[in-house]
């Protein structure tokens, strides 16, 4: 097992740059997520630590050892693809024992190994099927013995469960999620869905456009966003932004929309110029009394709770409520914010302004 | 009416596809049968008018074609003591040989499989490259390559003869290889590009990441893979290779004739001698027959190829 490092690594194909110069560190035995978008070179940084990509410049270290331009079969390492790229011309037990075959050991050897992968992950009686035949799920159950088989440094895996359907990935989710504390290897895994990266992951790197937007904790990154992008990126329905202008003081608790004063946490940095409110809409209160006032648009009933869209001076928002309070259509109720979750952001780059919040995160991110 | 389909032909319909299929294979495989019962005629049967469907089947073509024989001089004629020998006999003729057929079959064997599979191995690792790797130029090479194709390949005969000629390769077999595999090379770099792209990537990355090295996954990954597509292109090949007349009749004419040129010079053996020559393209036609019926699930694919997605 062992700790994974990314020092400034950059891939161009020609004039297009996927990634640029990201650095992060994987702690040994951490469920790592690679969090963002499609085509945001997530995928690119994940096949540049597995070697399939050679990077343009930057260095990959695994476990102590710089192996950015070592040949993949080299690093010790383990990929699950998410189409599983199962050889179609094998069977089960043959898929499993494929990297083994590759190291020469013997067959006695290969044959325990097999078996102990199969009831690991609970698939002994499918060892002689030919892949062909079988399901989503047991094809990836295929896949992940493959990958475990050889007791790699770490697993790599690329969308793993996207090729599911919804509810198998819930339980597939749980028994990876399962299979790694038991194991307790490093696993680096590349995901578009931020609901799967903030269940799964210990650490998540939120990626946009080849640049690493944040880095952290999927509680510091749902809670203490370093910029727009991630805020948006992350939560369903996602971080409100009301837009403003105005100065502030560094010190400061509160400022100034549309003539009212709103709650934020203490600033450690003053700002002038266009700026962000950014909350999120489980933070968002109704109250008759308050002064900020916003007119109901609509209410999407969730169960428990509901998900109520207003119209503010400052632009739409979303606030989750819950369901047994009333929001009729039309009425103009009165706002109040959860001050110390919010996070002010820079509008022109996107940035979040330091405050007492997240002052502890963003130095590291 | 409860199994029929919306989007399925009609029971009528497919009646008249049955009938359709069965009239067109009826009027296709005619001349083959014609060809084949030919060979069982006699020389006599083979020309008589109103043709004649039902006919005492003889071996005459077929011994016509092996051997070379003369004409019996009183007091040299010895008494026949095989079947063979008995029918020539029997026609006041004597065998004097083997003919150099049984040799021209085998020339258009070592030629036609020698060239395919020339055509499938280089076609294959070119199409490989192509299909895998960032080769500069890439659309304008599989360009240049498509457009070797683009006239008929005796349009260019004259100056292949004449460097053939000062290359010492006519009426070689090796000039042979080498030409039929210049000429079907290109088909096969794009059909097998087209079953190699379509084969996920994901295989042989797993394979480099489960420790295998680029040409092992290749040969244990991609390989068996693309069998489909290797073997119809092979029958592709080897059907341009095994038929081709123009090239052979012009660059070949002693050690390294194929069949093709050679069949209809038995007409001028001793006559118009029908049955042996029906007997020759029967034989001719055997192994090409047998090669796309064995394969010919693969053959199929190769022609619906592109057209319909996985």
């Amino acid at each position: 097992m062992a700790e994974i490092v990314i020092r400034n690594l950059r891939k161009e194909y020609g004039s297009f740059t996927a990634v640029q110069s990201s650095s992060f560190r994987i702690e040994d035995g951490e469920f790592f997520m690679l969090l963002g978008p499609s085509g945001c070179g997530k995928t690119t940084t994940l096949r540049m630590i597995a070697g399939l990509e050679i990077p343009t410049s930057g260095e990959v270290w695994i476990d102590g050892e710089e192996v950015g331009r070592k040949p993949a079969s080299q690093r010790d390492i383990a990929f699950v693809f998410q189409m599983f790229a199962l050889y179609p011309h094998m069977n089960v037990r043959r898929n499993i024992a494929y990297p083994l075959v590759s190291e020469g050991l013997p067959r006695a050897e290969v044959s325990r190994r097999v078996t102990e992968v199969a009831r690991i992950l609970g698939i002994e009686d499918m060892l002689e099927r030919p892949v062909g035949g079988l399901s989503g799920g047991d094809r990836q159950r295929v896949a992940l013995g493959r990958a475990i088989v050889r007791n790699p440094k770490c697993f790599l895996m690329d969308e793993p469960l996207g090729a599911l359907d919804a509810e198998f990935r819930e339980h597939m989710a749980e028994e990876l999620r399962a299979l790694h504390d038991r194991m307790g290897a490093t696993t680096v895994y590349v995901t578009h869905d931020q609901l799967e990266a903030m269940q799964m992951g210990d650490k998540i790197v939120v990626m946009n456009h080849g640049v690493v937007e944040q880095f952290g904790t999927p509680q510091d990154i749902y809670d203490k966003p370093a910029t727009m992008f991630v805020a948006d990126f992350i939560g369903a329905p996602p971080m409100n932004f009301l837009r403003f202008h105005g100065a502030v003081e560094a010190g400061a608790t509160d400022v100034s929309l549309h003539h009212q004063a709103l709650p934020v946490p203490a600033l450690c940095e003053p700002f002038d110029g266009d700026m962000v409110y950014g909350v999120r809409p489980e933070h968002v209160h109704i109250s008759d009394g308050a002064g900020y006032r916003a007119e109901v648009l609509a209410s999407e009933y969730l169960g428990t709770t509901q998900i109520v869209t207003l119209a503010t001076p400052n632009g739409e928002i979303k606030a989750r409520i819950p369901s047994d309070q009333p929001a009729r259509m039309g009425e103009t109720v009165g706002l109040t914010f959860n001050g110390a979750t919010v996070t002010l952001f820079d509008r022109q780059s996107g940035r979040a302004l330091r405050s007492d919040l997240n002052e502890g995160v963003l130095s590291h991110g | 009416m409860s199994t029929a389909s919306v989007t399925g032909p009609s029971a009528r319909l497919k009646w008249i596809a049955g009938v359709l299929v069965v009239v067109y294979a009826l009027i296709t495989l005619m001349p083959l049968l014609w060809i084949m019962a030919t060979g069982f005629k006699t020389s006599s049967d083979a020309i008589a008018y109103p043709p004649k469907v039902l006919f005492e089947p003889s071996l005459e073509g077929y011994v016509n074609l092996f051997t070379t024989q003369t004409r019996q001089v009183a007091g040299q004629v010895s008494t026949p003591e095989t079947w063979y020998e008995r029918i020539v006999h029997d026609k006041g003729m004597v065998i004097t040989g083997p003919s150099r057929y049984g040799e021209r079959f085998m020339n258009s064997v070592i030629i036609g499989f020698g060239s395919t599979f020339l055509s499938v191995f280089l076609g294959t690792l070119a199409a490989y490259a192509f299909s895998r790797y960032r080769v500069p130029l890439k659309d304008d090479l599989m360009f240049f390559i498509l457009s070797t194709r683009m006239m008929p390949p005796i349009a260019v005969a004259i100056p292949i003869f004449l460097m053939f000629r000062s290359l010492g390769l006519s009426d070689t077999h090796a000039g042979m290889i080498l030409l039929y595999t210049a000429v079907n090379l290109s088909l096969a770099v794009w059909l097998l590009k087209g079953f190699i792209d379509e084969i996920p990537r994901e295989y042989e990355e797993a394979a480099l990441i489960d420790g295998y090295t680029r040409f092992q996954a290749f040969r244990k990954v991609v390989l068996p893979q693309a069998a489909t597509g290797i073997a119809s292109t092979a029958i592709f090949c080897l059907i341009f290779a095994w038929n081709e007349y123009a090239f052979a009749v012009l660059l070949t004419s002693g050690t390294a004739q194929t069949a093709p040129p050679f069949i209809p010079t038995i007409i001028g053996v001793g006559g118009r001698d029908w049955p042996a020559v029906a007997a020759g393209a029967t034989i001719f036609l055997m192994p090409v027959m047998v090669f796309t019926i064995l394969l010919r699930k693969h053959l199929l694919r190769g022609i619906t190829f592109g057209a319909v997605r996985k």
